[in-house]
């Protein structure tokens, strides 16, 4: 799928050269609809800057964008009169860019059947509850998460992790649960600790980002943390509270570090303390997404896109990532990669099946919070029950409703 | 003495202009046009019925929870618990959608009595503390619209959840039934939302025009010891008005509910509470002004997300538009109070206090 991407970025780059200026007459435009603001550094940023990834691959497009949509930023105005706008501006594919639109989406879609909707990162399309011009998008971040957590395990020293969760669905339960198997697994192969003594704890701040007086304060939360033990923060949320308080506390002398999210330039807010961060490259799937739109070949999807195990930083080919920080020790880095290698041959393992292909680190036993088991010994997990995940592991402290 | 109508007209627009023309150079000066700009927000509010919807949709929460206010106002109370208020009402609403099952014409209008029930409940809890308890209704009413949104997003996150695959970001969708019905495709608006804010803005004017309860309020807004002194039931007419601006706000929550979001959300009042306090004090308690200018609002806030998505300009420009609104409006109304209280001193009748009365009650007409 990558390749042929690749192949026809080529093909569209030749093609602008000698077919521009009609190319420029037939403007093609889709439309982002962002849950936050376009600068949050954090989920919001990423989006948008998929829809600029597309603008620069894709020779006559060209996005226009809603930023912070949502009751409390945004009270005047909906989903219907923000796709009415994108759609009376030409808009022929909209990008919904939270699950917080997923229904919306569908209601939305109905009035415009002519226009192709992508909600990230619902998955109606996959239940069928979607209408047939709705797909569904979403990077499979468990890879990420997996990453992030082991970047935790190999440097905590005082085997305390925090996981500074937003609000709890099966999304983020499966997010929390791949962090926590990843620091498991590498406080054990790599540091040589015992992972029965590790600690992972989940605070769910409520909702995606902070909302002054409505949704627990991340600052305070990522501070507490610190204060009862913890050493290592891996974010959830879609904003950069938590390096952003391991770098004050950095800079008062503390032994603390954090792992943001979702956005690839996250880490800039404190290097020193960034472990690394997992983060969405969206635009290879918006810019294959507009094209299939463009050319009329799009047929509704439930898409859930893994990394490009080549590389799994290729801006043109991986829709999930992961920088290493500037906080990693150099043997940790080392153990990072060689996780990254095993997490590749595992995933790229022609012998797996690919309805399969989460790590073998989600295989059996795992049991769930309340005693139901996942997988026996030996068992791998369906990716869907993964998908779906409905409780936290056994072994993480945390709410799983 | 009386200003002359020009003088009147004059006051009324030149705070308008004024704030047109400062928005206009800050525009200039970020290096947009601001035509454009001014085109786009027209286009935006009025470029279709569909676009016209929206801005009418935004208008009947707001002119709901306006008209409350005036009330309260008149009361001499400061209900910022409206917020609170409205989301109890969504909460109440919510919670018809979901679990009651009448036959489909009564099913929507329970639902509204049961929104201006919630309402109703939070707004005297209010009063209760103020009345019983001392505790000035500005932090009764902050306290309580926290623990409203604190409530519904309780509810949203735990016992109302939507089944797996959900968002936890809202409820399930309520049922077709349990919902308002659009007018048309064409203009997605409630008629029967229509029909409730216009009976509002029809029955708080009349009520406090021509009733004895009305005179009840403005006597214990104005001065409510010597009210009391005069037989007026202060206690009973602030707990009266609070109550009336609880109905009103648990129906605006219950359109906020039922018709714009068809589920329950968190904040899904989106501070039209608040901005209802602004119209109300922008008109200066009037009850008939308050619809228009609730829909000025209404139209520059609707008639943004035009802007947004066409300039791509900063979301806050409504914002800044609809600030220097108020502050010119503000410091016109302070010029008008000065010029007219120097035009009295020089002429020898009435007296200061007379005319301050007199200004008072016309400012309340």
């Amino acid at each position: 799928m990558r390749h042929k991407v690749g192949l026809f970025v080529l093909v569209c780059a030749l093609l602008s050269v000698v077919a521009l200026p009609a190319l420029a007459q037939d403007e093609f435009v889709f439309g982002v609809v962002l849950v936050g603001p376009e600068n949050d550094r954090g989920w919001s940023q990423a989006h948008y800057e998929g829809g600029l990834y597309v603008e620069a691959v894709v020779p006559g497009t060209r996005m226009i964008y809603f930023p912070s949509l949502n009751p409390a930023d945004a009270p005047e105005t909906t989903l219907l009169d923000v796709v009415d706008e994108m759609v009376d501006q030409g808009a022929r594919v909209i990008f919904t860019a939270s699950d917080a639109f997923e229904e919306d989406t569908n209601r939305v879609a109905k009035a415009f059947p002519d226009v192709v909707f992508i909600n990230i990162s619902g998955d109606d399309a996959l239940t069928g509850a979607a209408p047939s011009n709705v797909g569904n998008l979403m990077g499979q971040m468990e890879w990420g998460k997996l990453i992030a957590g082991c970047a935790a395990g190999l440097t905590t020293q005082t085997g305390s992790i925090g996981y500074l969760g937003p609000l709890i669905n099966a999304e983020t339960r499966r997010l929390a649960a791949s962090a926590y198997l990843g620091a498991r697994y590498c406080y054990e192969t790599y540091a040589g600790g015992n992972p029965n003594d590790l600690t992972f704890t989940v605070t769910w701040i409520g909702f995606w980002f902070n909302i002054p007086g409505v949704t627990l304060d991340p600052n305070e939360e990522t501070n507490a943390f610190y204060n009862s033990g913890a050493d290592v923060v891996i974010s959830g949320i879609d904003t950069t509270e938590a390096i952003v308080v391991a770098g004050q506390r950095a800079a008062r002398g503390e032994a603390v570090w954090a792992v943001p999210y979702d956005y690839l330039g996250a880490c800039e807010e404190a290097p020193e303390v960034c472990l690394g961060v997992p983060y969405f490259h969206w635009g290879p799937d918006y810019a294959e997404i507009v094209m299939a739109v463009m050319d009329g070949t799009w047929s509704q999807d439930w898409e859930w896109v893994g990394p490009d195990w080549s590389d799994i930083n290729n801006p043109d080919t991986s829709a999930v990532g992961f920088i290493f920080g500037d906080g990693l020790s150099e043997e940790s880095a080392a153990a990072l990669e060689d996780f990254i290698a095993d997490l590749a041959a595992y995933a790229t393992n022609p012998f797996i099946p690919p309805s399969f292909a989460l790590w073998s680190g989600w295989a059996g036993p795992l049991v769930l919070q309340d005693g139901t088991v996942l997988a026996a010994e030996g068992e791998l997990v369906d990716p869907l029950d993964v998908w779906y995940l409905g409780q936290l592991l056994r072994g993480m402290i945390g709410a799983s409703s | 003495m009386k200003m002359n109508w020009m003088t009147r007209l004059a006051f009324a627009l030149l705070p308008i202009i004024a704030s047109l023309a400062i928005t206009a150079l800050l525009i200039t000066l970020v290096g947009s046009d601001p035509r454009a700009v001014f085109e786009r927000v027209f286009e935006g509010a009025f470029r279709n019925s569909t676009a016209f919807a929206g801005v009418v949709n935004f208008w009947i929460p707001l002119v709901l929870c306006s008209m409350g206010l005036v009330v309260t106002f008149t009361a001499g109370l400061w209900n910022i618990g409206v917020e609170g208020q409205m989301m109890v009402g969504a909460i109440f609403a919510s919670w018809g959608a979901q679990f009651l099952a009448l036959p489909a014409p009564l099913q929507v209008g329970a639902e509204i009595a049961l929104a201006m029930a919630g309402g109703a409940v939070w707004a005297s809890l209010a009063g209760l503390l103020k009345v019983r308890l001392g505790v000035h209704e500005i932090f009764g009413g902050v306290a309580l619209n926290a623990l409203a949104n604190v409530w519904a997003i309780y509810l949203i996150s735990g016992p109302w959840q939507p089944p797996e695959g959900g968002s936890a970001q809202a409820t399930r969708p309520f049922p077709p039934d349990a919902v308002l019905p659009s007018i048309s495709n064409a203009f997605p608006v409630s008629l029967l939302g229509l029909i409730i804010a216009f009976l509002a803005v029809v029955g708080v004017a009349l009520a406090l025009r021509g009733t004895r309860w009305g005179l009840q309020l403005k006597a214990t807004g104005k001065n409510p010891r010597s009210a009391l002194l005069l037989g007026v039931p202060t206690t009973q007419s602030a707990l009266t008005a609070l109550i009336v601006c609880g109905v009103l706000a648990g129906a605006a929550g219950s359109y906020r509910a039922l018709f714009t979001y068809t589920s329950l959300r968190p904040l899904l009042t989106g501070g039209i509470g608040f901005l209802g306090l602004l119209v109300v004090l922008l008109v200066g308690v009037r009850a008939i002004w308050t619809p228009l200018v609730a829909f000025a609002f209404a139209v520059v806030l609707g008639g943004s997300t035009r802007l947004r998505v066409a300039l791509q300009l900063d979301q806050s420009l409504a914002g800044v538009l609809q600030s220097t609104v108020v502050l010119m409006v503000l410091l016109a109304n302070g010029l008008r109070r000065r010029l007219s209280a120097r035009r009295s001193v020089e002429a020898p009748q009435p007296t200061q206090t007379a005319v301050d009365f007199k200004q008072e009650q016309t400012a309340h007409e």
